[in-house]
């Protein structure tokens, strides 16, 4: 079930360097929203502080709330696993388990949380969510050969299906294309389109066309200043942020005056 | 775009006069290979070759029919740094230096393999019982009576029991270095393993038949409640044991598994760990699903290095074990190995037909390392794709 996202008041840490400073968002569920803006502004920071990825990184840390249709996240007797569990996520280089067979990919989350199951339901539920990533009539009769042997454009989409095979409320997407062909990126931002029906997509991104061209909410982020914490500049419908923003500098960033 | 920028680059570097003796050289020397001559030759006599090679990066400019590719690539590659047909002078005796280092160790195992082989063949031909299944052991001139077949079996056992012991515990060691504990810990839990590598195996020796055998009798006493299969039954010998010896020889091993190890798992790509982690796994799952399945690989090959060492090693397993007359498969009886057999009876070595019979052993144990080699490397490249 797509679920609310909420940031109130978030700073986030690197040690004791402020990286982040006082965002404040709301991501409507069954939506797609972009953030963007330059190199190092925090988008990517931000995001993973959605899914409590950014405490992994050591001495990280995370101030304010994060509400998940207004449950806090980083309240106190929440652990970050089961977060992690309701919350996909999907990175900019590919990075299917390279051990593992495309099939034990997309199993590899279910396995974690479901301990034993049963082979014909696992056998299901990588079938819908490979369908559902739109590679499954790509892989379906190489199901038992290595993930990483696969084009990066269908590796991504690999690590798409082993996100959504355990169901989650929501799937954060960290400069998915990046590393893709115009191609590939084509057939990812599809398959954007087709799940923001079953999920709330939150996406980080460098590519302003792709951006205007998947979401419906933008987030721009900029730094406050030289060696000043990124900020959130504004958020909008996303037509309003590339035709007709508020801000002065989303306006320079879009039209490209900088960046 | 790329194919157009490079070429204008090159062309108007000579045409500058930039590096006019870098661009012409190549050029002339493949058409007359005078390129030398010409370095500190007057500007009027590099003149005419100039242009020369001004045509020559000029002319990918140009050429973008396909035709013509091929002599683009031949006219862009010298220039660029990446001669094809031509072989510099470093590249020739690196070659000729890595070909030599590696053929030395090629002849060298083939001169071991021969030397063991011609020295032991006539007295296992000689041999009254049978090599690989007596358990005598008196290679007496005119009456040559040994079999390998307790000394390999002892120094199997006692190899494998050392791994048993050792390999967990050091992928154990490595997890927490790398995984687990904060640097301050890590670091000095390193060096101190590190350290246990340095310790020569004489000491071991030593501190295992003096030291440590006391307090192993305890341990043994506990597992004589294993039962009664041969591997267990025998319970003659308290210290000097083969157990006894097994786990000296895991203490030696575990700096070798150990190092192995904690570098593969420190090289787990991030991505992995992060894939892992997003996906709600714990933190034993995170290692299980990323790490352990990376490190696969250099830790089997690390543990075939610790079992090298532990069928090898001599003199600390000679200190250690007690003999025995009769030879026991148990592991809580003494024996000894291939390796302090030979050791132990150096002094023997005065015929060429007894000596044969401990060369003999010695060519047993070579092949044994080959075999375990060949295994690992099997096990290695079995599931080569999915790495």
């Amino acid at each position: 079930m797509a679920k609310r996202i909420e940031g109130k008041n978030l700073n986030i840490y690197y040690g004791k360097f402020l990286a982040v400073s006082n965002v404040n968002f709301t991501i409507a569920p069954n939506s797609v929203t972009a953030f963007i803006g330059p190199s190092g502004c925090g988008k990517s920071t931000v995001l993973r502080t959605l899914n409590r990825m950014h405490e992994v990184i050591a001495g990280a840390s995370v101030q304010g709330k994060v509400l998940l249709d207004g449950d806090d996240i980083y309240e106190s007797g929440i652990d970050p696993v089961a977060v992690r569990r309701t919350i996909g996520m999907v990175f900019q280089r590919p990075n299917p388990f390279p051990t593992m067979s495309i099939y034990d990919n997309v199993a590899a989350g279910l396995k974690l949380q479901s301990g034993r199951i049963r082979k014909s339901e696992l056998d299901a539920v990588v079938e819908k969510s490979l369908r559902s990533a739109n590679l499954w009539g790509e892989v379906q009769d190489r199901l038992n050969k290595p993930g990483a042997g696969l084009s990066g454009g269908q590796q991504q989409r690999l690590c798409i299906a082993r996100a959504i095979a355990v169901a989650p409320d929501v799937l954060l997407m960290d400069e998915p294309c990046s590393a893709l062909d115009p191609i590939s990126t084509m057939a990812i931002e599809d398959l954007i389109r087709v799940l923001k029906k079953d999920y709330t997509i939150v996406i980080v991104t460098h590519n302003m066309q792709q951006a205007a061209r998947i979401s419906e909410r933008t987030a721009f982020f900029n730094l406050a200043g030289v060696g000043q914490p990124g900020e959130l500049v504004e958020m909008d419908d996303t037509q309003t942020i590339f035709t007709n923003p508020t801000d002065k500098r989303t306006e320079d960033y879009i039209s490209g005056a900088f960046g | 775009m790329a194919d157009g920028d490079l070429p204008t680059d090159l062309a108007s570097r000579s045409t500058n006069g930039v590096t006019p003796a870098r661009g012409g050289n190549p050029f002339a020397s493949r058409i007359g290979g005078g390129g030398v001559g010409l370095q500190p030759a007057p500007p009027a006599a590099a003149a005419p070759v100039q242009p020369a090679a001004l045509v020559g990066s000029a002319e990918p400019l140009a050429a973008a029919a396909p035709s013509d590719a091929p002599p683009v690539t031949g006219a862009g590659s010298p220039a660029l740094g990446t001669p094809k047909g031509k072989v510099r002078l470093g590249d020739r005796v690196l070659l000729a230096l890595t070909t030599g280092a590696a053929g030395f160790v090629v002849v060298l195992v083939v001169l071991v393999a021969f030397f063991l082989l011609v020295k032991s063949v006539p007295s296992i031909l000689d041999d009254k019982v049978n090599f690989l299944t007596s358990t005598e052991w008196s290679p007496t001139p005119g009456n040559l009576r040994f079999g390998i077949a307790p000394l390999l079996y002892t120094t199997v056992v006692i190899s494998i029991l050392a791994m048993i012991l050792a390999v967990p515990t050091a992928i154990g060691i490595a997890l927490f270095i790398t995984h687990y504990a904060p640097k301050s810990i890590a670091r000095p839990v390193a060096y101190a393993i590190d350290l246990l590598a340095a310790i020569p195996s004489i000491i071991y020796g030593i501190w295992g038949a003096r030291v440590l055998a006391p307090h192993l009798v305890g341990a043994q006493h506990a597992l004589y409640h294993l039962g009664g299969v041969p591997l267990f039954k025998d319970r003659n010998v308290p210290t000097g044991s083969l157990f006894n010896g097994g786990v000296v020889l895991a203490i030696m091993i575990l700096p070798i598994v150990t190092a192995i190890s904690r570098d593969v798992f420190e090289r787990t790509p991030r991505e992995n760990i992060e894939a892992a982690w997003a996906l709600g796994a714990t933190k034993w799952e995170m290692v299980r699903l990323a790490v352990l399945p990376y490190g696969r690989a250099g830790v089997i090959s690390g543990a075939m290095l610790g079992l090298g060492r532990a069928l090898g090693e001599t003199i600390a397993v000679f200190l250690i074990l007690s003999k025995v007359s009769h030879f026991s498969p148990s592991m809580f009886s003494g024996g000894e190995t291939i390796a302090s057999k030979i050791a132990n009876s150096a002094s023997e070595f005065n015929d060429p037909a007894s000596t044969g019979a401990y060369i003999a052993a010695g060519l047993v144990l070579f092949v044994l390392t080959f075999v375990v080699n060949a295994a690992a490397r099997t096990i290695v490249n079995r599931r080569k794709d999915f790495t």
